[in-house]
């Protein structure tokens, strides 16, 4: 078994707010974050995919597919957004780290044929990041 | 769904590998530079990963605010810009980063209960790092 990690950068806005909460204690629990105009982060994603090497390619994967899939999947609907606005998992959901990190995985998993998803990584910032590795 | 969160911190520090149980010829042959009487200083990054279910009120594993609050005032607080070896934990222990990793893993598995602790890892420099998961 080998694991191939591909990482990928976008930048998106995001703010913390729940409406079945009021406003102090979204204030309280979200802080800075529940500021309605929102605000920004350049984001690093990391996809890790797991499986035997195959003996003809020597690939674990074929990292064209791989980037190929991130891109159209999580790059395009995410980079240069409002994550709350304009990506519909987020019109219900709260665009936390961990949620990107769930929502990134709902989308790549389904669409990976030969690779096997592992771990699904978002750094928000470099002193933050969250891993998935689906649901256990 | 769960999910692991890490958050990276910064801490300067300094200490000096030596072993009372050991002659200063075999401190010097085991410690090497590290053995200098006045000691020596790193700057140390430690990550500290948590798991838990991401709430569904909140989208988080826990509160940033909560483990930002407990790690600068139970870790930083009693780390950054002191000298290892005079803290008590160190009285009776060399303060490798090795032993380092355990106290702080220590710490927060006693004080910090807002979710699992799964590792503390450390970076003494930028080639070398520690992990400490608990004994299994």
């Amino acid at each position: 078994m080998v694991y191939l990690t591909r990482k990928a950068e976008f930048s998106a806005a995001h703010y913390y707010h729940n409406p079945q909460l009021s406003p102090e204690e979204n204030q309280r629990i979200f802080g800075k974050c529940n500021n309605p105009n929102g605000h920004g982060h350049n984001y690093t994603l990391e996809v890790t995919v797991k499986g035997a090497v195959d003996p003809k390619s020597g690939f674990v994967v074929d990292l064209k597919q791989l980037k190929d899939v991130m891109s159209r999947e999580v790059l395009d609907a995410l980079d240069h957004r409002f994550l709350n606005k304009e990506v519909p998992e987020f019109a219900t959901t709260i665009p936390t780290t961990e949620n990107l990190a769930i929502v990134i995985w709902q989308r790549l998993e389904p669409k990976l044929k030969a690779a096997h998803l592992h771990r699904v990584r978002v750094y928000e910032t470099p002193d933050l990041f969250v891993d998935f590795y689906g649901k256990a | 769904m769960k999910a692991h969160l890490t958050r990276r911190y910064l801490f300067s520090a300094s200490h000096r590998l030596h072993s009372e149980e050991m002659s200063e010829e075999e401190n010097r042959s085991v410690y090497g530079k590290c053995n200098n009487p006045y000691g020596h200083g790193h700057n140390y990054t430690i990550e500290v990963t948590l798991s838990g279910q991401v709430d569904d009120q909140t989208g988080m594993v826990c509160n940033l605010v909560d483990l930002d609050g407990f790690v600068l005032s139970h870790i930083l607080e009693r780390y950054d810009h002191q000298n290892l070896n005079v803290l008590s934990e160190f009285a009776k222990q060399v303060p490798t980063t090795e032993n380092l990793c355990i106290a702080i893993y220590e710490i927060m598995n006693r004080g910090f209960n807002a979710a699992h602790l799964e590792k503390v890892r450390i970076e003494e420099t930028m080639m070398n790092s520690f992990e400490y998961s608990g004994e299994s």
